[in-house]
């Protein structure tokens, strides 16, 4: 019998007050979702219109570049475009024209708005629906921001579905709708796990092709896969649809959770659901059992980055035996992670925002055996001692549902156990070669300029 | 508006942030939104460096706009003062903060703050990467730098290199030992490892080595009128351009020239037996002006490659390149489009590109081994062990970069006589380069979530027009593809311009062999 999760004796953290501090965000923009998106979506096309900077991020933030002609690429705005704003217009036109003609297989396209074409206000919608009426009905021209004043990192993957929710067809089918970009493997464990129990239709949002048939309506239930889709969320209720709140699929008991929300709201029997689910999370409990020996009594400390912290927490809290010191997210949305905040034990600091110096500040006074950061952050604070994970890695993984829950322990587990097995310090040697400088930047002892 | 699918320079701003990471004890504060702050992991990753740059970021939102974006820059220089206490502080605004017109330079003239605050107008849609580290390190040089009293020993400035810089920090190493041979000691390295205590002494040196020009030819000038320091013009990469940068060090000081060549072994190599196969090898260079035009020289004069084409992405370095190139017999490609390159590379089927990371990539799609010579940097050119672009040993790195991606001499034989042999076949390439072998596929780095169709690509095109009007016999094209893969893409072009020369319309295998005589070598 599979047993219901058991609520923390000291309550939750729903209710726990949040540190909001307001200084530096070392984020990404929103921009940064299309490195997963265009691979997710293969017909579709990703036009960011912004800057060179815009350009050099897409080309940065997956650390590596992509060099197969990609499905996205940047309208830089130059001087010209920045002096009339019906110039801008034609111009994108004409760029859109250009990459029509050239790339027929393409039959989504987005025009992704950033912070300079938010600045200078350049309508993005209007210049969508103008293309969408041309184009159509071989393309469809759908725009959204992922512009660094506006979002946030994953929030672009947020703002790229809930602009697409509102031109989906109508449909009056009772159907589960699974939301959220997950690599294919994972959708299909996750496809077939429901499949098992007796649910259907399935849908997915995205849709690896526009043509997929995907409708939606007042008899759609949704549940979504990330908890960074406060907007799609939204846009999913207003077209009528319904939420299925769950903690988030990490793990074997959230990944249960989640399943058992689905199940129940389309009443699959308990035998069922357990004939389906012991196999898996029985495998699941041995990985993660292997997987996080050396995260047990382990401190970690989360920036905020992903939006995945906080059910990230919960697994590492939960099910891996960690002590959670800090866990900051850029936003909570308490209407999509409270289930998780629920079963996440009060204790640590629940933070929003950032204000990255001093959270370094408190990072460094508490020394937590692993911190979870973005890529900015990593390598100084292991030069200061104290062991990191990348956030952006657990974005580009496989890392939910039942299957992945080892794999899931043992990127947090992996630099722990790096640690022990290196031996290249020599401190008694070489005293100032332990991983850092030691003279801090910026304090240099010579003193002020005249 | 123009589209950019990948870029060889970032924003200017970018360039300026790798002049103050380079530094020490200077901070800069950008005002800019917060996803401008990806910018600190080129440093941190690619880099590998151990601080975070020393960069504060307002990260202002869409409800800061209109109402206190200004004072949001206020408060952020302040706490950065507050915090960091650094000697100096650049300022100023990234490409959305130039939108909203906030001058952070004026603004900080307003607040008292203790130490010099220089201000930074990078236009960001007019100009790139390059063009902010020059002007950022030229700026900081111009508030800093005062006329002062030369050293008694002779002494020199070395300037340009920065953080991120191709090979910049071990270049530093073998031009300071080189120097030292010839009793001349470095007063300042800058801006890379210079606090802006250092910059105010550079008037102290006797002259300047310019060591990239793309990052501080405008400090050079300045500091050549203003501080009366001559600045050298040959970049010492290549064993020429060190010999050639010996006499002209020994020209400014009136120093005897020395250069200890015990450790220099490019010449020998060069000459030795099994670098016959490296005779006439058609290459094509391109990168950053400085770098192309060095290993231009090195690769006729040098490995005796026959340079087949050349260019650069910078702008700036538009006029030496051109100048450069008509030397060569050439045409020039100044191009900061990538696809522009691929489409060049793929017409003129070089037999191996020096290139930067970019054409590494357009490489390994066309089956073109590449070395790389230039920044855009990736991390693998930031390697663990000392290997300088510059002086004697920079010269014996460059021969054994170039010479690895190629397949060896015999090696070369043996392809041709086994040709149908299980390992050595097209797939398997260099023997040297264990179980890899060269997929015509683009590389797809990332892992992303799922495997896509591979798109269509520009290049494919390009190939089908200038072949349009040619046709293979099936014979001819049967003999072409016994012809080993390294040298099959010389092979098929060579036939098409013999053949269309004569207006042969269509390739038989006589046209082939005919071919080949006529361009026996």
């Amino acid at each position: 019998m599979t047993e219901v999760p058991r609520l923390p004796v000291s309550g939750g953290c729903r209710n726990t007050p949040i540190l909001k501090q307001r200084g530096q965000r070392e984020v990404f923009c929103g921009l940064t979702g299309i490195i997963w998106l265009h691979r997710k979506m293969q017909d579709a096309f990703f036009l960011v219109i912004g800057s060179r900077t815009c350009a050099h991020l897409l080309q940065s933030a997956a650390g590596v570049m992509i060099f197969a002609e990609p499905r996205f690429a940047t309208a830089i705005l130059e001087e010209t475009d920045l002096a009339g704003l019906a110039d801008a217009q034609d111009e994108l036109d004409k760029v859109v024209g250009e990459l029509l003609a050239r790339r027929t297989d393409i039959k989504q396209l987005f025009l992704v708005g950033s912070c300079p074409s938010e600045v200078i206000k350049l309508d993005l919608s209007r210049a969508a629906e103008r293309m969408t009426q041309k184009y159509a009905p071989s393309v469809r021209v759908l725009s959204y921001s992922g512009s660094g004043i506006e979002t946030t990192f994953t929030q672009g993957e947020d703002a790229c579905l809930a602009a697409m929710v509102p031109v989906l067809p109508e449909t009056d089918t009772r159907q589960l709708l699974l939301v959220g970009a997950l690599p294919d493997v994972v959708e299909e464990q996750a496809l077939s796990l429901l499949g098992a129990m007796g649910i259907g239709p399935i849908k997915v949002l995205p849709a690896p092709r526009a043509d997929s048939g995907l409708g939606i309506g007042p008899n759609t239930v949704f549940a979504l896969t990330q908890p960074f889709l406060g907007d799609t969320h939204a846009a999913l209720e207003r077209r009528g649809a319904s939420h299925l709140a769950a903690p988030f699929p990490f793990g074997e008991e959230g990944t249960t959770a989640w399943l058992r929300t689905i199940a129940d709201a389309f009443g699959v029997d308990p035998a069922t659901f357990e004939r389906v689910t012991q196999a898996p999370r029985a495998r699941a409990r041995k990985a993660i059992a292997q997987a996080s020996e050396v995260l047990r009594g382990k401190s970690v400390f989360f920036f905020p980055d992903s939006q995945l912290e906080i059910p990230l927490a919960r697994f590492l809290t939960r099910e891996c035996g960690m002590d959670a010191v800090e866990i900051s997210a850029p936003f909570i949305h308490k209407g999509i992670v409270g289930p998780d905040l629920d079963l996440l034990a009060e204790g640590p600091t629940l933070s929003e925002g950032q204000d990255v110096d001093l959270q370094l500040d408190r990072c460094r006074a508490a020394r937590p055996d692993l911190s979870v950061c973005g890529l900015g952050l990593a390598n100084p604070l292991e030069a200061e001692g104290l062991a990191t994970k990348w956030a952006i890695e657990l974005v580009f993984s496989s890392v939910h549902f039942y299957e992945q829950a080892g794999d899931l322990a043992g990127l947090f587990s992996r630099p722990l156990r790096r640690r022990d097995l290196l031996s290249v310090d020599a401190p008694s040697l070489c005293p100032k070669n332990s991983g850092g400088e030691a003279q801090p930047r910026g304090q240099s002892p010579e003193g002020a300029v005249s | 508006m123009k589209l950019t699918v990948w870029t060889y320079e970032g924003p200017p701003h970018v360039g300026a942030m790798r002049v103050a990471t380079g530094m020490t004890g200077l901070h800069y504060v950008l005002h800019a939104p917060q996803g401008d702050t990806y910018a600190d992991l080129l440093f941190t990753m690619i880099e590998r460096r151990d601080h975070r740059p020393p960069v504060t970021y307002t990260t202002f939102q869409a409800r800061d706009l209109g109402s206190d974006t200004a004072d949001l820059f206020k408060t952020a220089l302040e706490d950065a003062y507050a915090r960091f206490k650094p000697q100096a502080l650049i300022v100023g605004a990234s490409c959305t903060a130039e939108l909203i017109q906030d001058d952070p330079g004026g603004m900080a003239e307003t607040m008292d703050i203790p130490v010099p605050v220089i201000p930074l107008e990078l236009p960001s849609y007019q100009r790139k990467e390059n063009f902010g580290a020059d002007e950022t390190f030229f700026q900081i040089v111009r508030a800093l730098a005062k006329p002062m009293a030369r050293t008694a020993q002779i002494t020199c400035n070395l300037i340009g290199p920065t953080a991120l810089g191709f090979r910049h920090r071990d270049d530093i190493t073998e031009i300071t030992t080189l120097l030292s041979d010839m009793g001349i000691s470095v007063n300042v390295v800058a801006p890379m490892t210079a606090s802006p205590a250092d910059i105010a002494r550079l008037g102290a040196a006797h002259f300047n080595v310019l060591m990239y020009p793309e990052t501080a030819e405008t400090a050079a000038r300045w500091m050549a009128r203003e501080l009366d320091q001559p600045f050298t013009k040959t970049v010492p990469i290549g064993v020429g351009a060190t010999r050639d940068f010996v006499a002209e060090v020994a020209g400014i000081t009136g120093l005897a020239p020395y250069l200890d060549e015990s450790r220099l072994r490019l010449p020998w190599y060069s000459k030795s037996v099994d670098s016959t196969y490296l005779t006439g090898k058609r290459v094509f260079l391109f990168g950053d002006g400085t770098h192309v035009a060095a290993a231009a020289r090195v690769a006729r004069d040098e490995m005796g490659f026959d340079v087949v084409g050349l260019g650069c992405y910078n702008r700036e370095m538009a006029r030496p390149i051109r100048a450069l190139a008509k030397d060569f017999g050439v045409e020039p490609v100044i191009t900061d489009d990538y696809l522009e390159v691929e489409r060049v590379i793929e017409a003129l089927q070089p037999e191996m590109i020096l290139g930067t990371q970019m054409e590494r990539h357009i490489g390994k799609r066309l089956g073109i081994p590449c070395a790389v010579i230039s920044a855009p940097v990736h991390v693998q050119d930031f390697p663990a062990r000392y290997s300088p672009q510059m002086g004697m040993e920079g010269a014996n790195v460059l021969f054994d970069t170039w010479v690895h991606p190629l397949v060896m001499g015999l090696e070369e034989h043996l392809l041709h006589m086994f040709r149908d042999d299980f390992e050595f076949h097209d797939a398997a390439g260099p023997s040297h380069h264990g179980g890899h072998a060269p997929k015509p596929q683009a590389e797809q780095g990332g892992q992303p979530p799922a495997p896509a169709a591979r798109p269509p690509e520009f290049a494919g095109k390009m190939k089908e027009q200038s072949a349009a009007s040619l046709v293979w016999l099936q014979e001819a094209e049967r003999e072409l593809k016994k012809i080993p893969f390294f040298v099959r893409g010389k092979a098929r072009r060579n036939t098409e311009v013999f053949a269309a020369d004569r207006g042969v319309a269509e390739i038989s295998v006589e046209t082939l062999y005919e071919a080949k005589a006529h361009y026996a070598r």
